[in-house]
C-alpha cells in the first residue's frame, strides 16, 4: 500500500512536472432506469453503488471517482445509445455501467471498442450480451443461469406437462429455450409456450389459455416491474392455484418489494434466483446495514443493488489496475478471474465468458415474523451461464 | 363454447374498465369540446388516493373509492377554475393539447415525488378477491364486480342525462350553448359540474380498474392513447358510443391476447382502423356544426 502510494505520488509529481493536471477525476457513466415504471431498479443501481462507495471511499489510488447517472427509462435502444455516446464524448467517462434492459445493453455494445470504454452490465440478462464486445463484464445473472435449476426442480417435484409463458424479448426467449431444453432432456413435455408482449398488463386471457392446455406446472419469466405482479395475481385469481397448477419462475417474478402486494396467497410460490434479500450471511447483513445507513429503504432492495455493488467493486479494481489510465484490455484482464464473497454468496468472474459464476438458490415464498420473504431451501453451487459455458 | 364464454367474460371486464374511465373523457369532449389529455392523470390520482387510503389509513374499500372520487375532484377544482374554464368550446386544439399534456406531466412529476416510482396496489376486500366459480370457469371475483360497476355507471348516466332536469340543461348546452345561455341556463355551472362528473368517473374507473391497468406514475401517459381511441371510435359525447366502443375494443384485444398473444396489440388497432375507416365520426358520433 505504501509502495503504491509512493508510486502514485511519484507519478503525480511527474505529471505536474510535465504540465499535465494531476488532480484527475475518473468518471463512470451509469445508465439505469431512473424514472418510469422500472425506476425502482435504477434506484437500486444507485443504492448499491452508494453502499460500495460509502465503504470504500471516493478515491482509488489517488484518483477521484465520480458516478454520473443517466436514465434509460424503458426498453429503448436508440435512446440508450444516444445517452452512452453523450457520456463518452461529452462527459468523457472512462467506464460505463448499468443497463437494465437487454436491447439497451446491445445498443451500447458497439460503442465500447471504438471508444475504449469497458462496460459493466449490472442487470440485462440475455446470455449473448457479453459476446457483443470483449470490453463487457457482467455482475448480474443470465436467464440460462437461473432457469436451468428451475427446470431441474420442476422435474424433481414431479412436473410432467409444463406451460411456458415468457415476455417476448431477448431474456424471455432465452428463458423459454433454457427451460425447454433442460426439461425435455429430463423427459418432461412442454404443452404450451406463450410469448407475451412486454406491454401486457392483463394476464387473465393467458391464464385461461394455460388452464385449457392441461399443464400441471407453469414456468414463467417477466422482467421485474408492474407486469410481474399482474401475472402472479392473474394466476391466483383465475383459480389456477386452487386447481393445483404449480407456478415456477425465476426470482424476477417475486422480487421482495412486490411480495407485500402479492400478499399471503403467494405463499409457496417457488423460484430460482441468485439473490434473496433474506440471504443469511454476514456479507449480506453488512451490505443491508450499509444501505440503511445511507438512507436507503431495505424493503426496496432488489437484485440490481447487489449487481451494482459488485459492479462497483469491479470498476474500482479496474481503475486500480490501470492506474487511472484508459486501458480497457488491462482493465478487463484485471477482473476477469476475480473471486470474492458477494452479499449473494461466493462468486467469481468466469475468464472465458466474462460473466459472473454464482450460486443459484431455490426459494419459496414464506412468511417469517409477519413479513413475506423468499426463503432459500436449496443451493445449486457455482452455476455458470449454461448457454455460454462449454461445461 | 367454453373458450368463447371465457373470452367473453374477460373481454367484458376489460371493456367495462375502459368504459368507466373513458366516458368522462367522452362527455368532456362532447360537451366542452376539450380534448383533455390529463384525463388519465386524474384517473391515476384516484388510484393513488385509494391505495393510500386503504394501505396507510386502513379505510375499507368502499370508503376508499369515495375518498378517491372526491379527492380527485377536489384536486381538479383549481385546474378547472384557473385553466380549463378558459378553453371550453373556443380554443383551437393545439392550445388544448399543449395545456392538458403539460398538466399531465406536472401530475406525473408530483405523484412520482410524493408516492415514489413503484407500482401501488389497491388491496381488495376479502369479498372481492380470489377466484369465483361461475360454472364454466373460475374468474377473479373482482372482474364480476367491475362488470357490475360498468353496467350501473352506464345506467345511472343514462338516467341522469335523459331523465333529470340537469340532463335537459346539459343537453341544451351541448346542442346550442349560446341559446341555452340566453334562456337563462347558467352554462358555466353546467360546465363546472360536468367537469367534476367527468373527473369523478375517471377516478372511479382508475380505482376499480387498477387490477387490469395497474397504478404507477406513468399510468397517465401509458393508457391515455387507449382512452382516446375509445372516445374516437365511440364518438365524442355519446354514452352508447363509448359503451359499445369499449366492449368492442375489449373484445378485440382479449381475443387477440388469447388466441395469438405474440401479436400484441395488433388486433386492437386493426379493429380501430376498420371502425374509423367505416365510421369517420365514430360509431355514434354526430357532426357539430
Amino acid at each position: 500500500m505504501t509502495r503504491r502510494a509512493t508510486t502514485v505520488s511519484a507519478l503525480a509529481i511527474l505529471c505536474l512536472a510535465s504540465g499535465v493536471a494531476a488532480a484527475d477525476t475518473i468518471k463512470v457513466g451509469v445508465i439505469g432506469t431512473m424514472s418510469g415504471p422500472y425506476a425502482l431498479f435504477g434506484k437500486n443501481f444507485k443504492m448499491g453503488i452508494d453502499a460500495w462507495v460509502a465503504e470504500n471511499g471516493t478515491k482509488v489510488g489517488g484518483h477521484d471517482v465520480e458516478f454520473i447517472y443517466r436514465d434509460e427509462e424503458s426498453p429503448n435502444p436508440a435512446k440508450s445509445k444516444a445517452i452512452a455516446q453523450e457520456l463518452i464524448v461529452k462527459d468523457k467517462v472512462q467506464y460505463l455501467a448499468g443497463a437494465y434492459f437487454t436491447p439497451n445493453a446491445m445498443a451500447i455494445a458497439p460503442l465500447l471498442e471504438e471508444s475504449k470504454t469497458p462496460l459493466v452490465v449490472m442487470n440485462a440478462a440475455t446470455s449473448s450480451i457479453v459476446e457483443k464486445s470483449p470490453y463487457i463484464v457482467r455482475t448480474s445473472f443470465t436467464m440460462w443461469q437461473n432457469t436451468v435449476p428451475a427446470a431441474k426442480t420442476a422435474t424433481k417435484n414431479g412436473a410432467k406437462k409444463v406451460a411456458i409463458a415468457v415476455s417476448d424479448y431477448g431474456p424471455g426467449i432465452d428463458a423459454e429455450a433454457a427451460f425447454k431444453k433442460t426439461f425435455e432432456a429430463d423427459g418432461g413435455a412442454v404443452v404450451e409456450a406463450i410469448r407475451i408482449p412486454l406491454a401486457t398488463t392483463d394476464f387473465s386471457p393467458i391464464m385461461q389459455r394455460i388452464k385449457n392446455s392441461g399443464a400441471d406446472t407453469i414456468f414463467t419469466f417477466l422482467p421485474s416491474g408492474p407486469p410481474t405482479l399482474g401475472f402472479v395475481k392473474a394466476y391466483l385469481d383465475n383459480g389456477l392455484k386452487v386447481a393445483g397448477v404449480k407456478l415456477m419462475s425465476t426470482g424476477d417474478v417475486v422480487t421482495e418489494p412486490d411480495l407485500p402486494n402479492i400478499g399471503d396467497p403467494g405463499i409457496g410460490i417457488l423460484s430460482t434466483y441468485h439473490y434473496s434479500v433474506s440471504h443469511a450471511s454476514p456479507e449480506n447483513a453488512s451490505f443491508l446495514a450499509q444501505i440503511k445507513k445511507g438512507g436507503g429503504n431495505v424493503d426496496e432492495v432488489t437484485m440490481t443493488s447487489v449487481a451494482a455493488y459488485d459492479g462497483a467493486r469491479l470498476i474500482y479494481k479496474m481503475i486500480e489496475a490501470t492506474a487511472g489510465q484508459r486501458d480497457p484490455v488491462k482493465a478487463i484482464a484485471a477482473v476477469k478471474d476475480m473471486t470474492w464473497v458477494s452479499p449473494r454468496g461466493p462468486v467469481s468472474i468466469d475468464p472465458a465468458t466474462r460473466h459472473i459464476r454464482q450460486n443459484v438458490y431455490l426459494r419459496e415464498v414464506a412468511k417469517v415474523d409477519g413479513k413475506l420473504i423468499n426463503r432459500e431451501i436449496q443451493t445449486f453451487d457455482a452455476q455458470p451461464d449454461w448457454a455460454l459455458s462449454k461445461e | 363454447m367454453r373458450i368463447v364464454l371465457s373470452i367473453a367474460t374477460d373481454a367484458l371486464a376489460y371493456g367495462m374498465v375502459l368504459f368507466i374511465i373513458s366516458i368522462g373523457l367522452s362527455i368532456m369532449m362532447g360537451l366542452m369540446r376539450v380534448v383533455n389529455l390529463a384525463h388519465g392523470a386524474f384517473a391515476m390520482i384516484g388510484g393513488y388516493l385509494a391505495s393510500y387510503a386503504i394501505r396507510d389509513l386502513n379505510a375499507p374499500y368502499g370508503l376508499a373509492i369515495l375518498i378517491a372520487v372526491i379527492g380527485a375532484i377536489v384536486v381538479s377544482i383549481p385546474f378547472e377554475a384557473l385553466l380549463y374554464r378558459r378553453i371550453y368550446r373556443k380554443s383551437d386544439p393545439l392550445i388544448q393539447v399543449l395545456m392538458t399534456i403539460g398538466i399531465t406531466f406536472v401530475i406525473i412529476g408530483v405523484v412520482n415525488y410524493i408516492f415514489g416510482p413503484s407500482l401501488k396496489s389497491i388491496p381488495l376486500p376479502n369479498a372481492l378477491s380470489g377466484p369465483l366459480d361461475i360454472g364454466f370457469r373460475m374468474v377473479p371475483t373482482h372482474r364480476v364486480f367491475v362488470i357490475a360497476c360498468g353496467l350501473i355507471t352506464a345506467l345511472l348516466l343514462w338516467l341522469l342525462i335523459e331523465k333529470t332536469e340537469f340532463g335537459i340543461k346539459l343537453r341544451a348546452s351541448v346542442d346550442h350553448s349560446d341559446m341555452a345561455d340566453a334562456l337563462g341556463i347558467r352554462t358555466e355551472i353546467i360546465y363546472a359540474v360536468t367537469f367534476a362528473l367527468a373527473i369523478g368517473l375517471g377516478a372511479f374507473g382508475g380505482v376499480v380498474g387498477a387490477e387490469i391497468l395497474p397504478i404507477e406514475p406513468f399510468y397517465a401517459l401509458r393508457y391515455m392513447v387507449t382512452f382516446l381511441v375509445v372516445v374516437s371510435v365511440g364518438g365524442a359525447g355519446s354514452i352508447t358510443g363509448a359503451l359499445s366502443a369499449s366492449l368492442l375494443l375489449g373484445l378485440a384485444d382479449t381475443t387477440g391476447k388469447y388466441l395469438a398473444p405474440e401479436f400484441g396489440e395488433f388486433f386492437f388497432y386493426l379493429t380501430v382502423i376498420i371502425i374509423v375507416f367505416l365510421f369517420p365520426r365514430g360509431l355514434f358520433g354526430r357532426s357539430h356544426a
